[in-house]
């Protein structure tokens, strides 16, 4: 492609006083001083959380009641910041997960190092740990700012999957 | 009431009267900044400081609210805040010159107020009387005198202050000032030329500048806008920058002088300065609207007295040609133009960006000035045609 020679016009009587572009630029102005506010009176109001929105990392159970985590440490290992701490422990044999295996005798997530990153979420191949909509978290010292397993299972809640995926290999152990 | 009041020897009465004034003055001034504050954040999107909600007086149900909304109570904790705060005086100060800096700010900007009508009411005869401290004939002289003394204080919060940026601050601000009250003093001579028409007595006084403007007739009730538009534009430009308000705010110019002249100043004495802007903004504005706006008169070819007739003949209430009703009227329409007025200096702040130094001064000697000679030469000769 050949060179394009662009014109640079000298400035005409209009632009050279300003006059035009201030006056455009004050009409610019009044549209933002009668616009709407685009922040909201915050403790009162809070914005709307799009779908998607990586909050603070938390814990949840299947349709069942069943905690999701195995306690395979996958998240522990990947976390940048090394914000997770596992304690894993054996299922009881008379629990009704028995066939589970393993699962976290405690979880703890450090919120003064959590990066939001969302690496646990992406590692995690029990679908347990998810950064939900949670985004303000706050306490008086450093031990209220560390999530421990009871408040990650209250912040995370249920997850509504159908797949089932523990129920599904028990009923194929039994069959054979 | 009244006859009681007017009983009172003299002196006692312009006390009364300029304490009055000062008491509206000074807060209104102050209020300023919270408007600003509030201007700068619709111009932002942002609702503005509204947070601020006293127990008690936020409980006023409607009234307390919107107070709130409003930020009033914001302004009042400011105001507190700026009041008992620790009132720092740098040790490398000349302190005599530190503390009368403030003081000398304060004089002028409360003091020019005394040349200005602010409103008028009727006599028994029907004859416009104005509303002001001090109707003397030298009228915008005496403003003009007086608010030129601003930039001493300038100077003095500068020098005193003893360090680089305040310096600089101050010299920029004394170079700006006074480049702009050539301009300023000349863009208003067609004016007054005008006014001062053959076979009357000579006045500077800013009443006759409003009565010219309320004649009848098109020609009589035209404000001088319409008639000198070259001259309100350069008397805008140069109260803009005369009140050190953006796209002028040179000596201020946070970003490479850290606050200009009042960086080492803090609490009530900074506050002082801040206010004395203000009331600056708001004399400033007051003239240019009896200069060019028809003082308070309400919309161009409908005078004041037209107005009160008109309602009088439609309603046919007796106290509405009475003088205290007619003078709030006035009083009322004048703030309302001056407010506006406000409301557009801040307007222009949050718009544009600050000039350069080299661009204040080239704007000020290179194109202004030229301006205003030739658009005196010009209205020299029209009047000279016009009223010989």
């Amino acid at each position: 492609m050949s060179v394009i020679q662009v014109q640079r016009k000298p400035l005409s009587l209009a632009e050279r006083t300003y006059i035009p572009q201030i006056l455009s630029g004050m009409k610019t102005t009044m549209k933002h001083i009668v616009a709407k506010p685009v922040t909201v009176n915050y403790p009162e109001e809070r914005p709307e959380i799009p779908p998607g929105y990586r909050g603070v990392p938390t814990l949840v159970r299947d349709p069942h009641g069943r905690e999701k985590c195995v306690s395979c440490q996958l998240c522990e290992f990947v976390c940048p910041p090394k914000a997770i701490r596992i304690t894993p422990g054996e299922i009881p044999a008379d629990s009704p997960n028995a066939h589970v295996e393993k699962g976290p005798k405690e979880f703890e997530i450090n919120m003064l190092r959590c990066i939001y990153c969302g690496l646990c979420q992406e590692v995690c191949p029990e679908e347990a740990i998810w950064l939900q909509n949670v985004y303000s978290s706050s306490g008086y010292t450093r031990a209220e700012m560390v999530n421990n397993k009871q408040k990650l299972y209250e912040l995370g809640g249920t997850l509504p999957d159908t797949h089932l995926k523990w129920d599904k290999k028990k009923a194929a152990a039994e069959k054979h | 009431m009244i006859d009681f009041y007017f009983s009172l020897p003299d002196i006692v009465r312009y006390i009364i009267q300029g304490i009055a004034v000062i008491c509206f003055l000074f807060p209104v001034g102050a209020a300023c900044s919270m408007a600003e504050r509030k201007v700068a954040a619709w111009a932002q999107d942002r609702p503005g400081p509204n947070r601020a909600r006293p127990w008690l007086l936020a409980r006023i149900p409607i009234i307390g609210p919107i107070l709130g909304y409003f930020g009033i109570f914001n302004l009042m904790a400011d105001g507190g805040k700026l009041l008992f705060r620790e009132d720092i005086t740098p040790g490398h100060v000349n302190k005599f010159y530190f503390v009368m800096a403030p003081i000398v700010a304060m004089t002028p900007a409360l003091s020019t107020i005394v040349f200005v009508p602010f409103g008028a009411y009727l006599d028994s005869a029907g004859q416009i009387l104005p509303v002001m401290l001090a109707n003397v004939d030298i009228g915008i002289l005496g403003v003009f005198a007086l608010a030129s003394l601003s930039v001493y204080s300038l100077i003095l919060a500068g020098w005193a202050s003893n360090s680089k940026y305040p310096f600089l601050g101050a010299i920029r601000a004394s170079a700006q000032l006074i480049s702009y009250e050539l301009s300023m003093t000349l863009a208003v001579v067609p004016v007054l030329l005008w006014i001062n028409a053959p076979g009357t007595t000579g006045s500077l006084s800013l009443v006759r500048v409003v009565e010219f403007q309320s004649q009848p007739g098109f020609w009589g009730g035209m404000w001088f806008v319409f008639i000198m538009p070259v001259s309100a534009f350069i008397f805008l430009i140069t109260i803009f920058a005369e009140t050190n308000r953006q796209p002028f705010d040179m000596p201020e110019s946070e970003a490479d002088l850290v606050g200009g002249y009042h960086t080492e100043y803090g609490s009530y004495k900074w506050s002082l300065f801040f206010v004395a802007e203000y009331c600056q903004m708001i004399v400033g504005s007051g003239i240019f609207i009896l200069l060019f706006l028809g003082g308070w008169n309400p919309l161009p070819w409908i005078p004041l007295a037209d107005l009160v007739n008109w309602l009088h003949d439609l309603l046919h209430w007796q106290w509405l040609l009475h003088p205290i009703f007619v003078g709030l009227l006035s009083i009322g329409i004048f703030v309302t133009k001056v407010l506006i007025f406000i409301f557009i200096f801040m307007w222009v702040r949050w718009t544009l960006p600050r000039f350069r130094y080299d661009q204040v001064m080239r704007i000020g000697w290179q194109r202004l000035l030229p301006l205003s000679i030739a658009n005196l030469v010009v209205y020299i000769i029209a009047i000279a045609l016009l009223q010989k």
